[in-house]
């Protein structure tokens, strides 16, 4: 019996099969040519002295990653990444939280709201950065105005080497929709029974944010965090258009760094290696990301 | 059940003495100063655009200018033969729109596969979507030049205008969550009446997947509007320029002086994305929501 159905089924199964490749075909063309193909031949042009021309090219080992260690100005981007990651996750997701919070009370109008928190989110990019420059202009900007009214003496914004990195990471709070809907969305995942026996054992607004909302929220706010440091490696368009990593190299970022690297300076092994060092961090915090993701799951089923 | 309802009834009363009175009040007293917050660069960019010269530097600043001068919109678009808006709209547009396309055809085939068909190595090549979903495009960037120097295709669309036709991680991903979604009964019927995958895709996915088609839509053409990298680094010469690159262009030029005019282009860069925002709003709320609970 079995074996007389095996048959048919087998053949039927294999021509599913083809059909899933088929389907897939365009998608994996893609991650060969323009994706895997591109990552292995970065790795390979960083052992090279790859300046212009891929004619004629040198291998040197290491050289490119003992140039780039040596380069004051490679930690000066390094340490200026961090900053902005640092800066982003500590402000960009509690100030993303604190919306999510607000947009999760039952008031009316809620959704006028939560569109026009979106709003700068879909809009950046250079027009907005260009807006931007004279919002932080010093002297005419409305931001300095507008603190002087208050009586604050506001500081040089971008074009202070102090100034410059926290003035971007304000500049990014912004742009937190996609964070702010994710948290949103999560808060809104958070079985209300909690809350209900929270305050039955008297629980205020802080106790039940503190013991119920984050806790329940902390697989969410993980993969937000992971976001928000992938998004930080990003910010290449403000970076050209506002500041061009000055004053002196205190907004050169890792992406700016190759940028001149491979684009002016044509040091084009250089940033193949400075690629493939961004590469490698990219995936050990999506790795880290899945990682966690997965635990959270086995937990959730453990006890749901 | 009795003791649920006497719970409910008792955080409703509480909920009746004046908290949820102070509840409101806290929370519009936070929305309503953000909301203005959020939009105010909105502001500060169209009043500018508004303002004659002269107004722009004035001090202290206006949000609304004395004199509107509606010209700059012109002026700011047609007044430099050193940038050619017109041209750059036309290839942001087409860019956009073909990507669009790109997107939506190679992603829809691929989530498919991956949400309704069964096949070994199956699972290998979705943890490679997911551990793709998240590497941006800049980290490949210099080998890519390279390869699309060596197909000749420095200064074209094409560097632009191929890739999206090969899928993208987070939109497969996207359109499988969606796809997951809808009942097995209604892919086993069509198989009854002797449907193949092509169809079942055509006939059934696409009309229930118009929201999730749409949420991936309006994605891929903010990305695309916006994209400053890609054209910045495989386009030279103005024809082929898109606008944003047009903008920074113009900003190099005249920004220094020209205030008013460069806001009055960048308001009109903008006046697309606003339009699609505000049309779609409800799908990009959702779209994102399930990228991130879901996954």
């Amino acid at each position: 019996m079995m074996r007389r159905f095996s048959r048919p089924i087998s053949a039927s199964a294999r021509r599913e099969e083809r059909i899933f490749y088929l389907f897939i075909l365009p998608w994996l063309i893609g991650l060969v040519v323009f994706s895997a193909g591109p990552v292995f031949g970065m790795l390979g042009l960083s052992f090279t002295d790859w300046r212009i021309s891929l004619d004629d090219l040198q291998f040197i080992g290491l050289d490119n990653y003992a140039k780039l260690f040596d380069d004051p100005i490679f930690w000066t981007s390094v340490g200026n990444t961090l900053y902005i990651v640092v800066g982003r996750v500590v402000f960009g997701v509690s100030f993303a939280l604190l919306l999510a919070v607000l947009l999760n009370q039952k008031v009316p109008g809620i959704a006028f709201f939560r569109a026009v928190y979106y709003l700068p989110t879909v809009t950046a990019g250079v027009a907005v950065a260009l807006v931007w420059i004279w919002i932080f202009n010093p002297r005419l900007g409305i931001l300095n105005y507008s603190l002087k009214q208050i009586g604050i003496q506001g500081p040089p914004w971008i074009f202070s080497k102090t100034w410059v990195k926290p003035s971007l990471i304000l500049m990014s709070m912004f742009s937190v929709g996609p964070i702010m809907i994710i948290l949103l969305a999560g808060l809104q995942g958070v079985p209300k029974e909690l809350y209900e026996s929270a305050e039955i054992d008297g629980a205020g607004l802080w106790a039940k944010f503190r013991n119920v909302t984050l806790p329940m929220l902390s697989p969410v706010l993980f993969f937000v965090i992971i976001i928000s440091v992938v998004s930080s490696f990003q910010n290449f368009t403000e970076i050209r258009v506002m500041t061009e990593g000055g004053p002196g190299e205190s907004s050169n970022v890792l992406i700016w760094y190759l940028w001149e690297n491979a684009f002016i300076f044509l040091q084009l092994g250089i940033a193949a290696a400075v690629a493939w060092i961004m590469f490698v961090v990219l995936m050990v915090l999506t790795g880290a990301q899945f990682w966690v993701g997965r635990r959270w799951v086995y937990y959730e089923a453990d006890t749901g | 059940m009795t003791a649920r309802k006497r719970k409910e009834s008792v955080s409703w009363r509480k909920s009746i003495h004046g908290r949820r009175a102070i509840g409101y009040i806290l929370t519009f007293a936070l929305l309503v100063p953000l909301g203005v917050a959020f939009v105010l660069p909105f502001i500060v960019m169209v009043s500018t655009a508004l303002k004659p010269l002269n107004q722009v530097f004035a001090f202290p600043p206006r949000l609304i200018p004395e004199t509107v001068q509606w010209e700059n919109f012109a002026d700011g678009w047609y007044g430099y033969g050193y940038v050619n808006f017109t041209t750059c709209t036309w290839n942001s547009l087409k860019i956009t729109i073909n990507n669009i396309i790109g997107n939506v055809v190679s992603c829809t085939l691929a989530a498919y596969a991956f949400a309704r068909l069964k096949a070994r190595g199956k699972n290998f090549f979705f943890a490679i979507v997911l551990a793709t979903m998240l590497l941006p495009n800049e980290a490949l960037v210099v080998p890519q030049y390279v390869l699309f120097n060596r197909f000749g295709w420095l200064d074209t669309h094409l560097p632009l205008m191929v890739p999206p036709w090969f899928g993208w991680p987070f939109f497969i991903f996207l359109l499988r969550q969606f796809f997951l979604t809808i009942p097995e009964e209604l892919v086993d019927a069509a198989k009854i009446d002797g449907a193949g995958h092509a169809r079942i895709l055509l006939q059934i996915f696409i009309p229930l997947s118009k929201p999730a088609l749409a949420t991936l839509a309006i994605f891929a053409f903010i990305g695309n509007w916006n994209n400053f990298f890609g054209p910045l680094l495989y386009l030279r010469t103005p024809d082929v320029q898109t606008l944003p690159v047009c903008l920074v262009q113009y900003q190099g030029a005249y920004g220094n002086t020209e205030w008013h005019l460069m806001m009055a282009v960048a308001t009109i860069a903008v006046i697309p994305v606003l339009l699609i925002f505000v049309f779609g709003q409800r799908y990009f709320v959702e779209g994102i929501a399930t990228s991130g609970v879901k996954g």
